[in-house]
């Protein structure tokens, strides 16, 4: 008998066969990724990756009930992406799907820094470090700009302290905890670069791409929709304006760029009415932002003044 | 002798996955875990050194198991017992405590009399390992 086929004989009082389809249904992961689906906009590799994984994630666990696998498959992964693509609210996704998944025993998410993590003197680091990890136990610890944590022009810096603890916890417990590291493409390269350690123990690289003009656009619609307002005809056409101008201008974050910009007009909204209103106001009017609101944002007379310069 | 006290002190040395679910259930009423350790065991003896702070915002065992392997690595020859500490109004007091680790040997206690006036006798327990320094007692 060779030893593949002995490989294959499983061992007794195991299931004969999973039905992959109820398992998908019945561990709510159907549920989960239906809700990614329906509240995220665009992100179309975003949602591919984690549909895929998620597949990965249901196979191993079928393996694993028929005593085909053993090993907890490693679970580590980066985000890397602009900022104001979601990094985080994916992660807090993550979480559940893993947790319903029974990959992690609490599934939640624990989000640092490297304040959190790096201490101010010797001997500070390891305590501060160690408290995250043990906060992060049975859930996901998600470290934001991750690559913060490396700093080469100091060599005394204590950022490499918590790395070293980092990866011997992310290796010997694997089954305890869910280490995502998120940031900035090429620092997030540059990082895993000069940190082979990391690389090698994250299993999946998620990219997440910036939003297109359409995209951004809608996703002020939602935003909009949550807090009960609406941009009237003109100021969508303004706000279409706004964003492909906004874009092209320095420390442009995505989707919170506009949530800044949404708040922002709100402000004029509400300044616009409490000047001009003689009257009492309907809920429309308290809930209409116009053209004018927008119109109003620094973002046009720079783009104004740039194109005056051109010429 | 086995000392015997907190709980489940009277069954077999419980083994990590039985530890695990202890704190697990106390984790899951609110309790802040913790660990002490100590190498003067005595019955009376209620101040044990303390590894780390008391979890209070860990929300899994795991966070616990490691400590106490980290424990175990440094004070392996002493006891440690997990205390369980509950925080709310009225109880603010510890709810559970029970011994994880021991020495390899226990040495037990010695009764020792004393003849005071009037023919009474006055009796105390000793530790056998307390005879020598604090650090040296189970090595």
């Amino acid at each position: 008998m060779s030893s593949t086929a002995e490989a294959i004989v499983k061992p007794a009082g195991t299931p004969p066969a999973v039905d992959l389809r109820e398992e998908f249904e019945t561990s709510g992961v159907r549920e989960v990724l239906a809700e990614l689906d329906r509240d995220l906009i665009g992100l179309a590799p975003v949602k591919k990756r984690i549909r895929e994984t998620a597949a990965l994630l249901l196979v191993e666990r079928a393996r694993k009930s028929m005593g085909l696998a053993q090993e907890t498959p490693t679970l580590h992964m980066s985000f890397t992406g602009n900022p104001g693509t979601g990094k985080t609210t994916v992660a807090l996704r993550m979480a559940d799907l893993l947790h319903r998944l029974g990959y992690i025993r609490k599934g939640h998410l624990v989000s640092v820094t490297r304040d959190d993590l790096v201490g101010q003197y010797i001997g500070h680091t390891a305590p501060k470090t160690k408290e995250v990890l043990k906060r992060a136990m049975g859930g996901v610890l998600f470290i934001d700009e991750a690559y913060y944590l490396y700093r080469p022009e100091n060599e005394r810096d204590y950022g490499q302290e918590a790395i070293e603890i980092l990866l011997q916890v992310m290796e010997n417990q694997r089954d305890d905890l869910v280490v995502i590291l998120a940031g900035y493409s090429e620092r997030m390269d540059r990082f895993f670069q000069s940190n082979p350690g990391f690389r090698s123990r994250i299993a999946h690289h998620i990219d997440f791409p910036d939003y297109t003009d359409e995209e951004l656009l809608k996703i002020a619609e939602t935003m909009l929709a949550h807090q009960h307002y609406v941009l009237d005809e003109e100021a969508l056409t303004v706000m279409r304006d706004y964003i492909a101008k906004r874009r092209g201008q320095p420390h442009f974050a995505n989707a919170r760029s506009i949530r800044n910009a949404l708040d922002r007009a709100r402000l004029r909204q509400a300044n616009r009415l409490f000047e001009t209103s003689k009257g009492p106001l309907d809920a429309t009017a308290l809930s209409t932002i116009s053209a004018e609101d927008i119109m109003a944002s620094r973002v046009f007379s720079i783009a104004a003044k740039a194109a005056r310069a051109e010429q | 002798m086995r000392i015997t006290q907190g709980a489940f002190s009277f069954l077999p040395d419980l083994t990590d996955d039985q530890i695990r679910a202890q704190v697990q259930y106390c984790i899951d009423n609110g309790w802040a875990v913790s660990l002490e350790f100590t190498d003067d065991p005595h019955p009376r003896n209620t101040y044990w050194d303390m590894w780390g702070h008391p979890m209070f915002d860990n929300p899994d065992a795991a966070a616990l198991m490691m400590d106490l392997a980290e424990c175990r690595k440094i004070y392996g020859d002493r006891h440690i017992r997990v205390v369980a500490f509950d925080s709310s109004h009225g109880w603010e007091s510890v709810k559970l405590s029970f011994i994880v680790n021991r020495p390899a040997e226990e040495p037990g206690f010695r009764l020792e009399r004393q003849e005071i006036a009037g023919r009474s006798i006055r009796y105390t327990t000793k530790s056998y390992a307390a005879d020598r320094p604090a650090g040296e007692r189970y090595g």
